[in-house]
């Protein structure tokens, strides 16, 4: 099986796996996605009608509203969290937001996760440790 | 992160459970951004009500009211504390609904209840009711420096750029936590090196009213994302309002909580000022084709041009936005087929009822509300499938949460489709 290992800084803590779910396109909180089911709603969003939940959630970065953190708090809430998160743009509104989404987040990666991981790959993120690992979907 | 010996005192709980869970989340959210320390502020704007949808049903399900919602939404706490006074000066955002009309906005009498909960909760606690995304048009208007911890995306960009005072996009438990400690970490747009400019924008087109700087945020924040650009080429000095609606449309298509103007705005009186003596990271040009491409994406969800409903005051309208509009109003009448809903903080409505405005607006058939907005509240009049903004927040944001059709255009244009009933716009 041919795995990739990422190395990066931990957000918040813990570990979790789950199937990769990646956008090139910046995510909005509030406005851009339906809390209840962690459904893309953004209307020119590369993954609009897509869900996150119980997925590694791979992506720049946040935009938009400052109810980022409260709409991914919501989701979490309503059970529709993404099992981690891992992005390359910092911001207050990531950081918030994935500090109260309480699943494990990393930033700050030896190599870009935009370019090491698809969709539909297996990924397991040990947060405290800094570690990634993806197994290739094609490889299941 | 280092923390100061009042801080530890806090996280310690020398000062009881609220403000430790306050604290803890402070440094779980300064550690995640990797920050050294916390400053103290003295001005926080957020919103701890529990009038916008979800919030609601949890308030209604949850035994221990305001003090749990405070707890869970804005501490990120695992258990329910009592809430205590506010240390520093603190206002409220905007509402899930304006209870002066919330039987046309489909809100039910149990929703206004928690509306007025959450206004005793308010005042007891200390948090000052403007009630407004705007708040910097009611009298919250910092220092130039002055550390803040704001929520709201559009008054963030304001704060930062147009007034020069300091400030991240908060979200709602970081603001709540900054409430109960006077912190907030200190990061980003709170350090200088963070403020100066990285993208040049030349403005090869006039960018004059409203409308034009809408348009002018909504590209910009999609070409720059959360970068910091800064405009060359002003013919026009831009008022209030339309430093708002820029402001407001380029922290929507992009994530924009700082900008500068060569030679108006504080922080940016020369361009070697804007950007610290450094080379811009890029040179855009902005003329009549990126405008017009900014005008197709906002429209791009519109093509019935029956409009049902006009809203106006994304973000809150000021009195000379209401003027304006009242001038197109006078002596007509908003047509059978279509709804008219402004909205406006409650202390600049006490003005147009004064000035007859409120009263101007009613006759014509239309309504001037307070507290909310259509996206926020998710409050539209009954049946809406078509609406009509002159605010490309609002026509980005609209389409997505409420499932509608949304025309952009001038707030001429948008009472005319008012008066007509027929979008006749762009």
């Amino acid at each position: 099986m041919r795995n990739i290992v990422l190395r990066g800084r931990k957000v918040v803590g813990g570990a979790s796996e789950g199937e990769a779910l990646v956008t090139r396109d910046r995510i909005s909180g509030w406005g851009g996605i339906d809390p209840r089911t962690g459904t893309i709603i953004e209307t020119r969003h590369e993954l609009r009608g897509k869900s996150f939940k119980g997925k590694v959630l791979v992506f720049p970065g946040a935009k938009g509203s400052s109810g980022w953190s409260s709409q991914f708090h919501i989701a979490r809430l309503a059970g529709a969290a993404p099992a981690a998160m891992l992005f390359n743009e910092m911001t207050t509104k990531i950081a918030l937001g994935a500090v109260v989404t309480h699943a494990p987040a990393m930033t700050d990666f030896d190599r870009d996760p935009l370019e090491a991981i698809e969709t539909g790959d297996w990924v397991r993120v040990d947060a405290d440790r800094g570690i990634v690992e993806v197994t290739k979907k094609e490889e299941e | 992160m280092r923390l100061t010996a009042d801080e530890q005192a806090m996280l310690d709980g020398a000062e009881g459970p609220a403000r430790q869970r306050a604290m803890d989340l402070l440094v779980r959210y300064g550690e995640a951004l990797g920050a050294e320390r916390l400053v103290d502020t003295n001005n926080v704007c957020a919103t701890v009500g529990a009038t916008m949808p979800f919030l609601r049903d949890y308030c209604a399900a949850h035994s221990g009211g305001l003090d749990a919602v405070f707890s869970e939404f804005s501490l990120d706490s695992p258990d329910v504390v009592e809430i205590p006074k506010v240390k520093v000066y603190s206002c409220h955002l905007q509402q899930g609904l304006d209870p002066a009309h919330a039987d046309r906005q489909g809100i039910g009498p149990e929703v206004v209840k928690v509306y007025r909960a959450g206004e005793a909760f308010s005042g007891r606690i200390g948090v000052q009711l403007m009630n407004t995304c705007t708040p910097y048009q009611i009298g919250n208007i910092p220092a130039k420096g002055e550390h803040c911890a704001w929520m709201e995306s559009s008054a963030v960009v304001y704060c930062n750029s147009v007034l020069g005072a300091r400030t991240n996009a908060e979200g709602r438990e970081s603001a709540g936590a900054a409430m109960l400690t006077g912190k907030i970490p200190y990061w980003g747009y709170h350090l200088d090196e963070n403020r100066l400019g990285t993208h040049l924008v030349d403005l090869q087109i006039d960018v004059k009213d409203t409308v034009d700087w809408g348009l002018l945020g909504y590209w910009i924040g999609e070409a720059v994302q959360e970068q910091v650009p800064v405009l060359r080429g002003v013919t026009h000095v831009p008022n209030l309002a339309r430093l708002k609606h820029f402001g407001a449309a380029a922290s929507s298509s992009g994530g924009v909580e700082m900008y500068h103007i060569v030679g108006v705005t504080p922080e940016a009186a020369t361009l070697e000022e804007a950007f610290g003596g450094k080379r811009p990271k890029a040179v855009l040009k902005y003329g009549a084709a990126e405008r017009r491409l900014a005008l197709e994406r906002l429209n791009s969800t519109a093509s019935d041009r029956n409009v049902d409903y006009v809203m106006l005051g994304c973000p809150h309208y000021s009195i000379d936005q209401i003027w304006e509009a009242c001038q197109l109003l006078e002596g007509q009448r908003v047509h059978e087929n279509c709804n008219l809903w402004i909205f406006t903080p409650s202390a600049i409505k006490r003005i147009a009822d004064q000035n007859g405005y409120t009263k101007l607006i009613t006759d014509a058939g239309g309504f001037l509300m307070t507290d909310t907005c259509s996206a926020v509240g998710r409050v539209l009049p009954k049946g809406t499938k078509v609406a009509a903004v002159d605010s490309a927040k609002q026509a980005h944001y609209l389409p997505a949460i409420m499932g509608i059709q949304t025309w952009f255009g001038t707030t001429a244009e948008c009472i005319q489709a008012a008066i007509t009933g027929r979008w006749s716009g762009g």
